[in-house]
């Protein structure tokens, strides 16, 4: 049994629709900016939701709501795929987070701070008849939701699910990066020479995935995931995990890796993730693949990411488009990757989308066309 | 068709094995409990003081299960309804003041209930398939099909379930393996009794 | 010097949680790192933030610690020099 991506939604600062945030990509639009947080953390490089912005947004979509933030986002990106496709008997919906409501901790509302609380509100508010997933794999956690979503599609659990990835920009997540000297004081520079670190970001993704054939659909073909069992924090030196969740991948979707047409990498710009990328690539023979990070056009969306990413990467397999590595001048790993410098129309067919995170994670998925 | 193996339930201090007790503490305090647990294993692990209350007890209760296993593809798949909030009200206290502001990435990295999994992966070096869910109860119905759809896909060989909580000082863990061949049957009714 | 070597020892193993090794294992010039203490990349960011919630000491770049953390000696040495709290 196959489990199909049938339709999306981005809401982060460079748009509100999955239309609107590949276009800013394409015209080389960054989100990241100066932005002062607060005394003790000062000004940093990150991409921030523009509230007044928003808020105007959620207003075409409910004006009555007066929920957390984090709600909001994720309301507004369920909002539209709801409408489409309706909610079933059995229908799940799926979010992946890494902090979830964690601003709520600063103001000392302890039972805000769950994150079953949260994801609750939201089961409720659309109606959902089924228990609500949480994800929280770090940053893996959004390719692992749609990858536990296939799977339980796949088992006959559900036939269809609707997977949602948020996570905000908060003082607490940014504190915590600042004392693993991990920020950088720019725009950041993925696989570059020059490159000093990660920017934060925020958004909220959402894709409808079902066991239903569509031709327009993209069938999630092969995914795996695997643990580095090196480090809780750093990067395994050899790639280990993300070879390993690579080959997997591949095996399921029968793929070999002159399949592969494009991979949207993590590339989360520290000197030690990059390398471990680079080098993991290499090992799998990819290294002649055209490859991205979106990292300095969103920032690091922690949860959001891999679902975010995994959506632009579509984006781009539809349109047979590659989206330029910002941020990208000079090779930077000790093992060279065939990084996109400039956008360009190539037939797409297969496409790889890969993850990895604190606590050792690493995630693959393989994406790829019905016609 | 598969089994339930093993299974292990830390709780108030007590420590049972298949249902049967293997350890009795008048010990209130957790630290000093987990501490008295883990120097009773013969194994040496320094790095066991530095993890977060939610990894120690992770870490025991993947142990007592695990201690004896070769077998390496083996899925982590551990769930609780607090995530990794103890770390995080920890973490949250060292930056709520703009005075005393010193945030430390010792405790930061803990601040990710996934942690957990990377820690018992290193110690059993599992480089296999993993995540961490959260609910606001032991989700019997999907954990199961979850379980069963891994080992029938070969994505695993065997798996380790685990409710593992940690928050203010009161704790949990319920793990159990599930192979083949084992005690139980891997039912839904089996399920809901060890991690009641 | 030595009252501050024996503080650093303690505030070490208390913040790094070197559960099983007293102030009298660690010699003032074994290695903090590799082959020493066996201590890792979380170990020197937490004391970077020792130095300056102690002593009041700021590294200007994370790498210099490379250089201040190489053992008690060096680290002692170094926050005699620059400290700003006493």
């Amino acid at each position: 049994m196959a489990v199909y991506i049938h339709s999306s939604n981005c809401i982060s600062p460079l748009g509100f629709t999955t239309k609107d945030n590949f276009q800013a990509l394409l015209s080389g639009r960054s989100a990241i900016e100066k932005i002062f947080i607060n005394d003790a953390i000062g000004t940093i490089y990150a991409g921030k939701i523009n509230n007044q912005l928003f808020d105007a947004h959620f207003q075409s979509i409910d004006t009555l709501f007066s929920g957390a933030r984090i709600e909001k986002l994720l309301i507004a990106a369920l909002h539209p795929l709801i409408n489409k496709h309706c909610i079933k008997n059995d229908s799940v919906l799926i979010f992946s987070t890494t902090k979830g409501n964690i601003s709520a901790l600063a103001e000392n509302q302890l039972n805000d701070a769950f994150i079953p609380t949260t994801i609750h509100n939201i089961n409720t508010y659309f109606g959902f008849k089924t228990e609500p997933i949480v994800i929280s794999n770090a940053c893996v956690s959004g390719v692992m939701a749609l990858s536990i979503a296939k799977r339980l599609i796949e088992s006959g659990a559900f036939s269809n699910a609707f997977v949602v990835a948020a996570d905000e920009l908060t003082p607490f997540v940014i504190s915590g990066f600042q004392s693993f000297q991990a920020m950088s004081n720019e725009v950041c520079k993925p696989y570059d020479k020059n490159r000093n670190g990660i920017n934060l970001g925020e958004a909220a993704a959402a894709v409808y995935v079902s066991d239903t054939f569509s031709a327009n659909a993209i069938t999630i073909a092969g995914e795996a995931n695997s643990n580095d069992a090196n480090h809780i924090s750093g990067p395994s030196r050899t790639g280990e995990g993300l070879v390993l969740s690579i080959e997997k991948a591949l095996k399921e979707a029968q793929k070999t890796t002159t399949d592969i047409d494009y991979i949207s990498a993590h590339g989360t710009a520290t000197l030690y993730n990059d390398e471990m990328e680079a080098i993991a690539f290499n090992r799998m023979q990819l290294q002649n693949v055209p490859l991205n990070s979106l990292k300095a056009y969103y920032g690091h969306t922690l949860g959001a990411s891999g679902l975010l990413e995994s959506i632009v990467a579509i984006e781009s397999l539809k349109t047979n488009t590659l989206v330029p590595s910002l941020g990208f001048k000079e090779q930077g790993t000790s093992q060279s990757i065939n990084i996109i410098t400039k956008q360009e129309q190539k037939p797409l067919k297969a496409i790889l989308k890969t993850a990895s995170g604190f606590g050792g994670s690493n995630s693959a998925m393989v994406f790829t066309k019905n016609k | 068709m598969y089994s339930v193996s093993k299974y292990i339930h830390i709780e108030n201090g007590s420590i049972f094995e298949n249902g049967k007790q293997i350890v009795d503490s008048n010990t209130t305090d957790f630290s000093e409990f987990i501490k008295q647990v883990y120097r009773n294993f013969e194994h040496i692990y320094p790095k066991f003081y530095k993890m977060d209350d939610l990894c120690k007890l992770a870490y025991i209760a993947s142990e007592l299960v695990l201690k004896d296993e070769t077998e390496k593809d083996i899925a982590l798949l551990f769930s609780n309804n607090e995530g990794s909030l103890d770390t995080d009200y920890k973490h949250q206290q060292s930056i709520q003041n703009n005075d005393a502001y010193f945030p430390s990435p010792a405790v930061f990295v803990y601040t990710l209930p996934n942690i957990a999994i990377g820690e018992v992966s290193i110690r059993h070096q599992l480089k296999s398939e993993s995540a961490f869910f959260i609910a606001s109860e032991y989700q019997t119905d999907y954990m199961h099909q979850y379980t069963e759809h891994l080992l029938r896909t070969n994505k695993a060989k065997k798996v380790l379930c685990g409710w593992v909580h940690c928050l203010n000082g009161a704790y949990k863990a319920c793990f159990y393996l599930v192979e083949t061949n084992g005690i139980l049957e891997h039912n839904n009714q089996n399920i809901k009794q060890i991690t009641k | 010097m030595e009252a501050l070597k024996k503080e650093l020892k303690e505030r070490i193993i208390n913040v790094l949680n070197l559960e099983d090794i007293t102030v009298d294992d660690i010699q003032d010039t074994d290695a903090l790192f590799g082959d020493g203490l066996g201590l890792d990349s979380i170990d020197a960011l937490e004391l970077i933030v020792l130095l300056d919630k102690e002593y009041g000491i700021k590294l200007a770049d994370p790498k210099q610690g490379k250089e201040i953390f190489q053992s008690i000696e060096t680290m002692a040495q170094y926050i005699a020099q620059n400290r700003t709290k006493l």
